[in-house]
């Protein structure tokens, strides 16, 4: 579990350098559009409140696992699971979106920064879903065993920190980038 | 996007052409490497030893094997090194005014990528990493480290990173723009072939390797220390590479996440160092020395404590200033993070933010001052006894002293605009990794070398080859010190200055020299084989050491300790030899918990290779398929239970009482490798 919570500590340093590349191109427009003109509030909001509720039906689902209720848990884990589709579902059309009007992340240096920042938490959300599948997978052949148990917590342990690192990219990206 | 008209789905960009058939230097490099390649592989299977070394070496997960397969890695890859420094130094030698040498700047800018890229990342990191498996989990007092099978997934990640540089000599290139690989001329703007993809993936999937291996370590030694080891009971090798994990784990994603935006801007255009639409080389540049500065910190923090272990045992004395070593090494990691700018003072920061970094580089030189004293405090009345591994500690401790005070002056901005990108500098650097890394990367290995095979290293050749290192290495770089003061930049093909080119052909003696050392090294090992009756550890204290490695039988038995050793002070094998503390156990024994070996590390590292390979030529079928496969892996090994096994406390006893009647077999050491039987 220590390893496990030191390799985030890493996977944050990898974001802070994502961070701080977003922050030194972040006005590096080309020509192109800006935050303002691209960002949709209201859709970046509804996105967030996936994720945030993903990590609260993870809660639960941890909570089962203590309970040693395995159906319980599959049944949160399944809905962590989509809601955590819903959030990478609506970042893709985000990301499909903005490329077919012509601002893909080939369009300036501000939309390559936008796109590796928010690409790569989308990526890791994503891994965290195939992670996920595999341990309902896992849980439904084998129910809850002890390694399973600590795998569930280091899963857990990774889509909470990915909720965290949203949070400062809708704030560092979204917000500040329409105010 | 780079499209060459050859682009087919099936070989992406990869053609026929790719193989230089042209050029008679590679093709006679890829010839001499393939025929040594076939005369090691045929001589493996004519003594029919692949299932050996199947079973006991590449599906290993013992730290013990983890860590010789990591320094054969960095021996080889140090030989295909000291080529590329060969073939430099005969083109500089010979370059000038009407001369042409024999390297069109194409080929000579590879080499020079191609040499600081291996020497840095496959040949320094992978022996210091070696030296560090071997070594720490038995200083320690543990078994193993926290986690072995990710120990092997790091070694393979490693050695299929490696091969990957060692491809590009045969198909395709390797980058032209150094081992630093600034944009735009990285970006496919200006390297638009393979080149630029391979240094970029063969440093990024070694990168995760190393990142993997830095919180193994960091974990192990903070989790699975013997009870009693406090932190300021455990070697100072330990302290080291305890530091060095941290700074493995703090700059090692900065390197990821600038090359994986690299990366980006190659294979999907995007803009972030791009010249134009946006993009920011400063950007690339800060990101690359925030994880460049620790890097160098990285390689030469083990090697001093390497230095702190010789020292200490072959003056018989206890280490001078331990608390104050500890502190200083704390103090080097803290310091290595806020100099980063001293690479690239001229490239406009301005007076104030280079004063800053100018101010703090300087400072970063007296915590590395203190270690020296100390070492020269704990020779000071002790009984020295002049062995190969301390050889090369005092041949480090003059020389790296007179190479850090280049630095010091490297170090003042306004010098360092004359300086930048000189000769100069390349001698002082070299003056920091050769005297400063690689010599205590080799004062390790003479000084382990007996605890992990069972008999010493011939002291005769040793010495030649130190001496040879030395003076080779003073006649090599010298005379880039003064180059440097007469205007000579660096990585030139060629010049129009007379006056240098003498200077260029001392240097040229120097590495001919080096080059007779590394053969030193060589006959070194074979002398050492043949006579290793005559050389045998019988004791496992071979040196008289200090701390707990040297209490285990010379190779120890796999499981390391039969019974995890009471630590109560510093230097605790010291400490138990003279107050008369038992420290091979006997019976009662306890069954101990083993993991077993595992194919799968070396499937990852296949799996490595043919994705990076598939990524460089755009093959993006066998891209996709190379990280389902790994996918699959992964899930494979997580549905396996049958990761790990009881060695019985009978099995033990038997291990035991084999050591304590061991008399030296008539095979010698290396018989000592049986197959141990892992159930």
């Amino acid at each position: 579990m220590f390893g496990f919570w030191v390799y985030l500590m890493t996977d944050c340093i990898l974001f802070a350098s994502l961070f701080a590349t977003y922050a030194v191109l972040r006005h590096n427009y080309a020509g192109g559009p800006t935050g303002m003109e691209l960002f949709d509030l209201r859709y970046v909001l509804i996105e967030t409140m996936f994720l945030l509720f993903s990590s609260f039906s993870n809660g639960f689902a941890m909570l089962s696992v203590h309970r040693g209720s395995r159906s319980a848990t599959l049944k949160w884990l399944l809905l962590t699971a989509l809601l955590g589709l819903g959030f990478v579902g609506m970042e893709v059309y985000e990301f499909t979106h903005l490329v077919m009007e012509g601002n893909g992340p080939d369009r300036s240096g501000f939309l390559s920064a936008f796109f590796g920042l928010v690409g790569t938490h989308g990526a890791h959300v994503s891994i965290g879903l195939i992670w996920m599948s595999v341990m309902m997978w896992q849980l439904f052949t084998k129910g809850i065993t002890p390694v399973i148990t600590s795998r569930l917590l280091r899963l857990s342990m990774f889509w909470h920190f990915l909720d965290i690192i949203w949070i400062v990219v809708f704030t560092v990206v979204y917000l500040m980038g329409v105010l | 996007m780079f499209q060459s008209e050859y682009h087919s789905d099936l070989f992406g960009r990869l053609t026929l052409s790719a193989i230089p058939y042209s050029n008679p230097i590679i093709m006679g490099a890829v010839g001499f490497s393939a025929f040594l390649g076939i005369l090691i592989l045929g001589w493996i299977t004519q003594q029919g030893k692949w299932g050996y070394l199947w079973k006991e070496w590449f599906t290993s997960v013992d730290h013990k094997r983890i860590g010789v397969m990591y320094i054969v890695l960095a021996v080889i890859m140090m030989l295909r090194g000291f080529s590329d420094a060969i073939m430099m130094r005969l083109q500089q030698a010979y370059a000038e005014g009407a001369g042409q040498g024999f390297l069109p700047p194409e080929h000579y800018n590879q080499i020079f990528s191609a040499h600081g890229t291996i020497m840095i990342i496959f040949v320094a990191m992978p022996f210091f990493i070696g030296l560090m498996n071997f070594a720490v989990p038995l200083q320690i007092g543990a078994r193993d480290v926290a986690f072995p099978f990710l120990n092997s997934v790091s070694f393979w990640l490693t050695a299929a990173s490696a091969m990957l540089v060692m491809i590009s000599l045969a198909v395709g290139d390797f980058s032209q723009a150094g081992w630093t690989g600034y944009p735009p001329l990285s970006e496919n703007q200006f390297s638009p072939g393979p080149g630029v993809d391979y240094w970029i993936w063969s440093l990024q999937l070694g990168g995760i390797g190393t990142l993997l291996t830095g919180i193994n370590f960091f974990v192990t030694i903070l989790k699975m220390r013997a009870p009693g080891m406090s932190l300021m009971k455990m070697p100072v090798f330990t302290w080291t590479i305890l530091v060095t994990t941290v700074l493995i784990m703090l700059s090692f994603p900065v390197l990821t996440a600038t090359l994986f935006l690299l990366t980006l801007d190659r294979y999907l255009d995007m803009h972030f160092f791009t010249a134009g639409m946006g993009g920011n080389q400063m950007l690339f540049t800060n990101l690359f020395w925030i994880w460049g500065h620790p890097e160098v910190y990285i390689v030469i923090l083990p090697a001093f404590g390497i230095y702190s272990e010789v020292v200490s045992t072959f003056s018989h004395k206890r280490l001078f200033g331990y608390t104050s070593m500890v502190y200083a090494t704390i103090a080097i990691a803290v310091l290595s993070f806020v100099v980063w700018l001293h690479h690239f003072f001229t490239m406009g920061a301005g007076a104030d933010v280079n004063a800053f970094f100018g101010i703090a580089t300087m400072i970063i030189a007296v915590p590395t001052g203190v270690k020296i004293f100390n070492w020269l405090f704990t020779m000071y009345r002790g009984r020295i006894e002049f062995t190969t591994p301390m050889l090369w500690t005092l041949g480090f401790i003059v020389t790296f002293t007179l190479g850090g005070m280049t630095g010091v002056l490297l170090a003042v901005p306004g010098a360092d605009y004359m300086l930048h990108n000189s000769e100069f500098l390349v001698a002082h650097f070299h003056n920091m990794l050769i005297p400063g890394a690689l010599f205590g990367y080799f004062a390790g290995y003479s000084y382990w070398f007996p605890k992990m095979f069972g008999f010493r290293l011939d002291e005769k050749w040793g010495r030649r080859a130190f001496w040879s290192w030395l003076v080779g290495f003073y006649l090599a770089f010298m005379p880039l010190y003064a180059l440097g003061f007469m205007g000579m930049p660096r990585r030139l093909f060629h010049y129009d200055n007379p006056i240098w080119q003498p200077y260029l052909l001392v240097a040229l003696a120097g590495t001919s020299l080096i080059a007779f050392g590394i053969f030193c090294q060589g006959a070194q090992l074979v002398a050492s084989i043949r006579n290793r009756a005559s050389l045998r550890d019988t004791t496992g204290d071979v040196w008289d050491g200090h701390s707990l490695e040297w209490s285990t039988a010379s190779p120890p038995p796999f499981y390391n300790f039969a019974k995890t050793p009471r630590v109560d002070t510093l230097d605790a094998f010291a400490h138990m030899k003279e107050h008369g503390i038992p420290y091979r156990s006997g019976a009662p024994f306890s069954a101990i918990h083993m993991p077993r070996n595992s194919w799968i590390g070396v499937a990852m590292g296949a799996f490595t290779f043919t994705f990076g390979f598939a990524m460089v030529w755009h093959i993006w079928w066998m891209a996709v398929t190379s990280i389902l496969a790994m996918l699959v892996l992964i899930v494979m090994r997580a549905n396996d239970k049958n990761v790990d096994y009881m060695l019985s406390a009978e099995e033990v006893a038997r291990v035991e009482n084999d050591i304590v009647c061991a008399t030296p077999p008539a095979t010698g050491g290396l018989a000592n490798l049986d197959p141990i039987t892992q159930g």
